[in-house]
């Protein structure tokens, strides 16, 4: 080939090349994980639409918001406790995602038991947060909120809360499969070759599912 | 030395079982026929359904459709002919035929999720269709579905028809998603040795930015489509306010249904583009081969297709200007609006100028081509009128407004479809296409646009409104209104059966056409390179393809041929790469950083 440059060229412009260079635009990016970060582009955007759509439902509905930290709260030996519920879950989320970083770690440091291990044990923090979504959820259903309605104000409510959590629990359920599957993929020694960008890849993902909790947190119960 | 090296050297699995090679393929090719001709069976449905709504408008009696049949033939047509025709077939179909092919990859990135896309694909269609057996039949919402009244009682199809709709919609969403990002996967990553993104054809930047924008539009409607099928299953109050129906008081409370016009329209926009980007790429592409002459500026047409897929994320709202916007926002979006009107201008410019001193070969594809130019500026420029708001709310609820939408947006992507077809055929088949019938097609099918198309305009001029399933006795309609819809019934009749000529000419050519050799046209580009034509599993036989060049080395004044392949190397033909900048290519054996994880998951196997 007659046209390769002789020195790439540096700074703007030599990212510009190497960008619309032949072959593939993110060096040394494999398929798996720019296919990766592209869905979750596009998944942001399926968040960023539920949130917005629950801002126009919040700010025009006519009938007040009911006040979070009141239906949020737990009452404990006569204590009432706002938030308790969800700072556990976050605090959960988070770990989860500690030790997801970690297993991506012992990924690339070909320690498949120890990635695998790490993985499973993600998966566990994100079985544990799905299970309080349910206790939470059934609380909720237990003081009357309902998709349609709620006593404690807008019935919107109700219907943005049980979809928008429930799709990220959809979500995390998703990830806990993943996790699983591909943790059971290590062990039986199936990245031995290729190596273990995989723990990274579900990795990505992981963190995605954490950061959007940390918005609905931020939306739903600390407005 | 990454996957070309393996793709080279390894062998490849040919499946040999039947279902395994035709039906749950996992060849692009063989999906992107499968995606094509599912597109082209559930558009001739489409185009049945508006044969029927032509008769109620030209000659009410004699059908003597009711308001609800008409609304439900309305809207399933315009939602197939929208989704399930032109956005599957340019991005599932072209875009799955042609990516891997033109950019000389072995396949998608991800074979196997790209199978489950078309598959998701049919199972949309087969949930879409079902809902012409369901009690109440399909919805007759209108293709835009707006609540309330796409769920309240008294709307077609308001028990089931509505939830197949919102149902297949939600299952065409995550079809469409699993195949653009093979799409834009392959683009960015898999592209062969010297093949770099400012020497790709327009056709796949067209398709590459069309997916980027599907991937972020479709999200819109997505939600859009969970939530009202919330409203209309759990009873929740997304989208519904509080409603009087048959003198009671509506179940819901409180609703925004304005909400849902913003997330259809800022899916809907968009869409538009999904739609005319691939078209706009196909077309500089076939215009450029049967003119025999570069595309006139390559770089500024690539510029333009990003520049317009970026606007239309901020021009949504012009179709809400009767919604009962902010005029503020009214004035920012109209601006907008017209704004992009610039780099679609500069585009159609460019294609003149890529006529202008050509040497013209008046095929069949080109007769499409040429028709799709003049057809897209005729169906643009009334755009700008109805892009300004205080035109448009006189005209937007009438037939001008189905003029310039059909012209824009239905007649001229069909036109590149045809174009394409005719085009790109006998690469897909090894055979070429019946020139007499495709021109006695072309012919009826261009001077039968004007003849529908011309007349609405005049006819939204004079008041006639859109939407209704029966225009008699209105005061305000003139009596040449229903005679120059007897005559638009009688052509669109004329048009809609003459394209069995061309559904014909596909079935006939396949097995009777004359052979064609791998490269009829003479084109530049890598897809006609292919060892094999048709191209076999894999595409490329043993060795990838090397790209030396970009796709337009039309009439190079050192080449023997009026055509130098990307494929000629630079010391048989030399190289004038004035018109774009030099790129960095990645040197043949510096690719050991993407080992393993290149390697395409077809040679894995």
């Amino acid at each position: 080939m007659s046209n390769i440059s002789e020195a790439p060229s540096e700074g703007m412009e030599g990212f510009v090349d190497d960008w619309a260079s032949d072959k593939d635009a993110f060096k040394g990016v494999s398929w798996g994980k720019a296919m990766m970060w592209i869905f979750l582009l596009s998944d942001t955007f399926i968040f960023s639409c539920f949130l917005i759509g629950y801002l126009a439902v919040r700010t025009t509905t006519v009938i007040p918001w009911p006040n979070a930290s009141e239906v949020f709260a737990l009452t404990i030996a006569g204590e009432h406790v706002p938030l308790l519920l969800i700072a556990i879950m976050t605090f959960v989320l988070i770990t989860s995602s500690g030790t997801m970083a970690m297993a991506v770690n012992c990924g690339y440091a070909r320690k498949p038991k120890a990635a695998a291990t790490l993985m499973i044990i993600t998966a566990l923090f994100g079985v544990t947060f799905v299970g309080m979504q349910v206790f939470e959820w059934s609380k909720l259903i237990e003081d009357g909120v309902r998709p349609w309605g709620n006593p404690f104000g807008a019935p919107q409510f109700g219907s943005i809360f049980f979809m928008v959590t429930g799709f990220h629990g959809f979500h995390v359920s998703i990830g806990v499969i993943y996790l699983i599957v591909v943790a059971l993929k290590i062990l039986r020694g199936d990245y031995e070759e290729r190596g273990y960008e995989i723990v990274e890849i579900t990795g990505l993902y992981w963190h995605f599912v954490d950061l959007v909790w940390v918005f609905i947190f931020a939306f739903f119960y600390l407005w | 030395m990454a996957y070309v090296h393996d793709a080279e050297h390894e062998h490849l699995h040919d499946p040999t079982a039947f279902w395994e090679k035709y039906i749950f393929s996992q060849d692009h090719k063989v999906i992107a026929i499968q995606y094509s001709l599912i597109a082209i069976g559930v558009g001739l449905i489409a185009l049945f359904l508006s044969a029927l709504m032509r008769m109620q408008i030209g000659f009410p009696g004699v059908l003597d459709m009711d308001s609800t049949e008409y609304y439900q033939a309305m809207t399933m047509h315009g939602m197939i002919m929208v989704i399930y025709l032109l956005t599957a077939l340019f991005l599932g179909g072209f875009g799955n035929y042609l990516i891997p092919l033109m950019l000389g990859a072995r396949d998608m990135v991800f074979p196997f999720v790209n199978m489950l896309s078309v598959w998701f694909y049919f199972l949309s269609v087969i949930v879409l269709l079902a809902s012409f057996f369901v009690p109440g039949g399909p919805t007759g919402a209108g293709w835009t579905l707006y609540p309330p009244q796409a769920i309240s009682q008294g709307t077609p199809g308001v028990e089931w028809g509505i939830i197949l709709m919102l149902v297949s919609l939600i299952i065409f969403i995550i079809a469409a998603t699993m195949g653009g990002l093979n799409y834009v996967t392959t683009v960015l990553q898999a592209r062969t040795h010297g093949m770099t993104l400012m020497r790709m054809p327009l056709s796949i930047w067209g398709i590459f930015v069309a997916t980027i924008l599907a991937l972020l539009a479709f999200p819109a409607l997505f939600v859009s489509g969970i939530m009202m099928l919330f409203d209309q299953i759990l009873g929740t109050s997304f989208f519904m306010p509080d409603m009087m129906q048959f003198g009671e008081k509506g179940e819901h409370t409180g609703g925004s249904p304005i909400l849902f016009q913003h997330l259809f329209w800022f899916f809907g926009h968009p869409e538009v583009y999904i739609v005319a980007l691939p078209a706009f790429g196909l077309i500089s592409d076939i215009i450029s081969v049967h003119a025999r002459r570069a595309v006139f500026g390559y770089q500024m047409m690539v510029w333009a297709i990003v520049v317009i897929g970026a606007l239309s994320f901020i021009v949504w709202a012009h179709h809400m200007y009767v919604a009962g916007m902010n005029p503020y926002f009214g004035f920012f979006f109209a601006v907008t609006t017209l704004i992009i009107a610039v780099p679609t201008a500069m585009k159609v410019y460019n294609w003149l100028f890529t006529l202008w001193k050509g040497n013209i070969h008046l095929t069949v594809p080109m007769l499409f081509a040429l028709a799709f130019i003049m057809t897209f500026v005729a169906g643009g420029l009334t755009g700008l009128f109805l892009g300004n708001v205080v035109i448009d709310i006189p005209l937007s609820d009438t037939y001008f407004v189905v003029a310039h939408f059909h012209m824009v947006m239905g007649v001229a992507p069909v036109l590149v479809v045809f174009a394409a077809i005719y085009h790109w055929y006998p690469k897909i088949t090894g055979r070429m296409l019946n020139d007499t019938i495709g021109k006695i097609h072309f012919w009826i099918t261009f001077i039968g646009t004007y003849l529908i198309y011309f007349p609405m305009h005049y006819l939204g001029l004079q008041g006639m409104p859109r939407r209704y399933y029966l225009s008699e006795n209105y005061q305000f309609i003139p009596e040449s209104a229903y005679a120059m819809n007897e005559f638009i019934t009688v052509v669109a009749l004329v048009v809609g059966i003459s394209q069995l000529l061309y559904v014909w000419n596909l079935g006939y050519s396949y097995f009777r056409g004359p052979i064609a050799d791998a490269n009829p046209w003479k084109a530049c580009s890598l897809e006609w390179c292919t060892p094999d034509t048709p191209p076999k599993h894999g595409n490329w036989g043993d060795a990838m393809p090397v790209v030396h060049r970009w796709p337009y080395d039309f009439a190079v004044p050192e080449a023997e041929l009026d055509y130098t392949l990307q494929t000629t190397p630079a010391s048989e033909v030399p190289v004038h790469e004035s018109d774009h900048d030099e790129v960095t290519l990645a040197e043949a054996d510096d690719s050991a950083k993407d080992d393993g994880d290149g390697v395409p998951s077809l040679v894995q196997s």
